[in-house]
């Protein structure tokens, strides 16, 4: 289960599907392994037909020669041995003991772990309560255990090694087998007659078989050590058998004298488990990516920004502008356009609604203005964005952390994931206080208090040491909405903050927010896909799809005469209270794949009005007066990005 | 809080139970008749029958394990016949000298552990991550008692700066000094693959977890970056990585086994290997009992520990 960052890019960077055995390979590190491995394995299958002296005959004459010594390669131990015979056959010995043992727990343990999946209530209770027991020892204890029932030997310590490791497998299997016996294709398997045997080997286990291979190749490395282990005790192999494990106790003997006799075999252990846990976890790579862990990588405090042109700066005034925004995400040799160019303006005050189907980049758009977009793979490539008269694209750190939370304010769409879980709601909403203003603890605590009660948070004072768990949805947005206040932001930029509540729960979020930022003078930033929260809350509205706006205008006026075929459509998509007889239109076909959108305009293929020029080339965001765009949020111009808009001049 | 810390203990009692039940029943299961083992070959069989009756052993199993669980409990595990003394004391004088290695040795992989696996996902993807990543494979891989002799090979025979085996000097010795220079190879020695294994186990928790919406709100609110990754991400990998902890602990006292008898070190994993030879099963049995009783203790404690730092569990 060892994760290796090295050599994944070059594993990831190759094109297509390749092969199982290229993923390995592509991987260096295992690649490596392998390699070690396979000389390993044939050396120790060619060790009877190599030149080698017999590995038991004894020479008190010969005794104690230092590696290099002639005839001796790796010299002789107490007895005058060859250290290189006995190396290479313990070796084979070792690999043997281990394979077996893996075998063993293998079979033992994915047999219980198949029955108890497949059989489930009581069968799988005592299975796995017995599994419990064992795993209740320690690890090698159990194993000493065993071999002094049995006895010391090497066949002893073989099984003692392959008991311990059964509940490893019996687990795993256990586990993707009680998923997989609910499956359709095993319900089909017993209705057409099969018997549960049939079943269990012939349809449910061809599906564990990579789970069993991956848990093989991470357990084999460590059976062949703890083998190894119990033999250098004495408990294992006995003389005058010699495995690599048991060498390495004579060895320990003559460490004072001799230390090559006991660095040798441990040299052997070593790059054999080494090798093998290598290969396992290249392997488990390829079988099962899912267990790749940290595979995907985690993203930085910032987004990164990577533009070639800045545009330049806007008129001074508004509380936000965005000036040709573009955000990408790149995987693989994939980039995915997720927000192709946006503008937009919002006055001191004002409520902007940006209404998009999901993927369509308004949430992107929204992450993208305080680089709050996870890097990797996320990179701004384009574009500016103002605030407070400053690009924050070439803020510093330390200027973005005080926008964030600062000037700008997030709500988040989930409450219950957005909110840490391990901290009270109160600590929280004043560590956002204390993240901007310093404040002593009691102060801002005191603060943290009144921000609870000013979102109408009943009994604020008590609910500040609650933790998010034990809050309602709405509480939970109330408190994130806390959280957002803490600093009097300009400009509140809330996330689809309604869209996990229930109906009643959203009607109140909705007032809350309304009248905070009508109190407060906030200027507020809605995403949302729902035309129905915009119509109550926003003074003007922004219709987003494939990356770009491509309707703009007051709410009110957008609602009434669309000029976006688009737009037209997504209003039409609102239940209207009170008609149930309306038709609710879906819009027929998919949103384009933003990792290749069409030439012209996006939405050409889903829009009945479409034609041949709709397809050619770039189409403008113009205003629909004809006269070009002011770009100033209070001037209430319209806007579409359409050749052929349902109404202005086109 | 307490409830859920009282139920664990609850639990705990069938588990302790059923260790009870392995142990005694792999020493039922030991091929051969204790009394002519005792005896010897010679013996008559009227005397093998007359020890049997005075051992209990002519009652049937159940009641054997009755009467012999009765004894643990008051404290009576037998007498061993090697050392011609009461086994609870063996156990419990040799457990003591185990406690303070696989405890010093618990202690330095969870904190080298998580500081590792903190340093590689912090840095993922670069030279600390690679570095920590390898080290992390070379750990798991390292065959420990082979580390011990090479361990010993550079400090205690080369550079003679670290004493090579024991516990406390035999002339002069025994006080704090002397039992840390003791120490720090087989605490050091037992720690690598529990540290590993904690490394790669934080890594990954603090990978998954900055990956999470919580995260992105802490930095939307204006936290510094240490901040969100030191406390906030912490914290929640904690959760993840304390009961990989205890299952270290396992590992731990169990993997003494080697270790003290590379370095000498009068504990009871050495006791064990010994008493394995020697074939004196009521001193294994003891022991086995004894080790396996306070790895569930350790769970306990990791569990407890877990529910301090997570109150969804409480």
């Amino acid at each position: 289960m060892v994760s290796l960052a090295l050599g994944r890019r070059s594993a990831a960077a190759a094109s297509g599907r390749p092969s199982p055995f290229r993923l390995l390979v592509a991987n260096r590190l295992s690649a490596l392994g392998l390699a070690v491995l396979v000389a390993i394995a044939a050396l120790a299958v060619l060790t009877p037909l190599l030149p080698l002296p017999d590995p038991d005959v004894t020479d008190p004459a010969q005794r104690l020669l230092r590696p290099g010594a002639e005839g001796a390669l790796l010299g002789t131990d107490h007895l005058g041995r060859d250290i290189l015979s006995r190396l290479l056959w313990g070796t084979r010995v070792s690999i043997l003991v281990g394979l077996s043992a893996t075998a063993i727990a293998a079979l033992a343990g994915s047999l219980i772990g198949l029955v108890a999946g497949y059989a489930g209530g009581a069968t799988d209770s005592v299975l796995m309560r017995g599994i419990d027991l064992v795993m209740a020892f320690p690890y090698i204890l159990l194993a000493l255990g065993i071999v002094a029932v049995l006895g010391p030997g090497l066949l002893n310590a073989l099984y003692a090694i392959a008991i311990v490791n059964v509940p490893f497998f019996a687990r795993n299997i256990r586990g993707i087998t009680l998923g997989l016996a609910r499956r359709e294709f095993v319900d089909a398997a017993r209705l057409s007659g099969a018997s549960h045997p049939a079943v269990l080997f012939g349809e449910v286990l061809p599906n564990v078989l990579p789970t069993i291979v991956v848990t093989m190749s991470t357990t084999v490395g460590w059976m062949i050590l703890e083998t190894a282990g119990l033999s250098f005790l004495g408990l294992g192999a006995q003389p005058p058998q010699a495995d690599l494990g048991s060498m390495l106790g004579e060895g320990r003997k003559l460490l004072f004298t001799a230390p090559h006799v006991s660095v040798i075999p441990g040299l052997m252990i070593f790059a054999l488990v080494m090798s093998i846990n290598l290969v396992g976890d290249g392997i488990r790579d390829v079988l099962d990516p899912r267990l790749k862990s940290g595979a995907l990588a985690a993203p930085g405090a910032a987004t990164a920004v990577r533009r070639d042109t800045i545009p330049d700066a806007p008129a001074p005034g508004p509380v936000l502008a965005v000036d040709g925004l573009r955000t990408e995400f790149r995987t693989g040799d994939r980039v995915y356009k997720a927000v192709g160019g946006v503008d937009l303006t919002l006055a001191p005050g004002e409520r902007v609604g940006l209404v998009g189907e999901s993927g369509s980049g308004k949430s992107v758009t929204a992450l993208s203005l305080l680089r709050l977009v996870p890097t990797p793979p996320g990179t701004i490539t384009g574009g500016r964005v103002t605030i407070g008269g400053d690009d924050q694209l070439a803020a510093s750190d330390e200027a973005l952390r005080r926008l964030r939370g600062g000037r700008v304010a997030y709500v988040f769409q989930d409450p219950l994931t957005t909110l840490h879980p391990l901290f009270t709601v109160g600590d929280q909403v004043m560590e956002a206080v204390r993240a901007h203003q310093p404040l002593s603890a009691r102060a801002a605590r005191a603060r943290a208090i009144e921000l609870l009660e000013r979102v109408q948070i009943p009994s604020a004072a008590a609910r500040f040491d609650a933790y998010p768990h034990e809050l309602s949805g709405g509480m939970r947005q109330r408190v994130c909405i806390a959280m957002a206040l803490a600093n009097d932001p300009e400009l509140i930029v809330a996330d689809e903050p309604t869209t996990a509540l229930d109906v009643t729960v959203q009607a109140q979020v909705l007032k809350l927010l309304r009248s905070l930022s009508e109190e407060r003078g906030s200027a507020v930033l809605f995403i949302t896909h729902d035309f129905g929260v915009v119509s109550e809350l926003c003074d003007r509205v922004a219709v987003m799809y494939a990356g770009r706006i491509v309707e703009i205008g007051p709410t009110a006026e957008v609602l009434a005469a669309p000029a976006h075929p688009y737009t037209a459509k997504l209003i039409d998509c609102v239940p209207v209270l009170g008609q149930p007889e309306r038709r609710l239109d879906a819009i027929e076909g998919l949103p384009p794949a933003v990792d290749r959108l069409p030439e012209g305009c996006a939405f050409a293929e889903r829009c009945p009005f479409a034609e041949a020029r709709c397809r050619d080339g770039d189409i403008s965001l113009d205003n629909l007066s004809g006269d070009p765009l002011s770009g100033d949020p209070l001037s209430g111009d319209r806007a579409a990005r359409c050749v052929k808009p349902l109404w202005g001049e086109a | 809080m307490w409830s859920y810390i009282g139920k664990r203990l609850v639990v705990a009692v069938p588990i302790l139970f059923g260790l009870s039940v392995i142990v005694f029943a792999m020493m039922a299961m030991i091929p051969g008749d204790p009394a002519t083992a005792i005896l010897g070959s010679y013996a008559t069989p009227e005397n093998i029958a007359r020890l049997n009756r005075q051992l209990g052993l002519d009652q049937p199993l159940v009641q054997q394990y009755f009467t012999w669980l009765g004894n643990l409990l008051q404290g009576d595990l037998g007498r061993s016949y090697a050392l011609n003394r009461p086994v609870a004391d063996e156990v419990f004088e040799r457990f003591g000298a185990t406690l303070v290695l696989a405890g010093s040795a618990l202690l330095l992989c969870a904190v080298l552990g998580l500081i590792a696996g903190i340093a590689a996902a912090v840095r993922q993807f670069g030279w600390t991550d690679r570095v920590v990543t390898f080290l992390v494979l070379v750990g798991i891989s390292t065959p420990s008692f082979w580390l011990g002799l090479l361990l010993i090979m550079l400090f205690a025979v080369q550079l003679r700066w670290l004493p090579a085996s024991g516990m406390f000097a035999i002339y002069g010795g025994g006080d704090l000094p002397d039992l840390l220079a003791h120490l720090a190879m087989p605490a050091v020695t037992l720690a690598v693959v529990a540290t590993a294994v904690i490394a790669r186990l934080t890594r990954a928790a603090m990978l998954e977890v900055l990956r999470q919406d919580y995260i992105r709100t802490a930095r939307a609110k204006g936290l510094s970056e240490r901040r969100v990754v030191y406390w906030h991400a912490f914290k929640a990998a904690l959760v993840a990585v304390i009961p990989v902890i205890g299952i270290q602990a396992g590992f731990v006292l169990g993997g003494a086994v080697y270790i003290e008898t590379v370095f000498q070190w009068p504990g009871i994993g050495r006791m064990l290997v010994n008493a394995i030879a020697t074939r004196d099963l009521l001193l294994v049995q003891g022991g086995v009992l004894v080790v396996a009783a306070s790895y569930v203790l350790f769970n306990l404690l990791a569990d407890v520990a877990q529910t301090l730092v997570d109150p969804r569990l409480r």
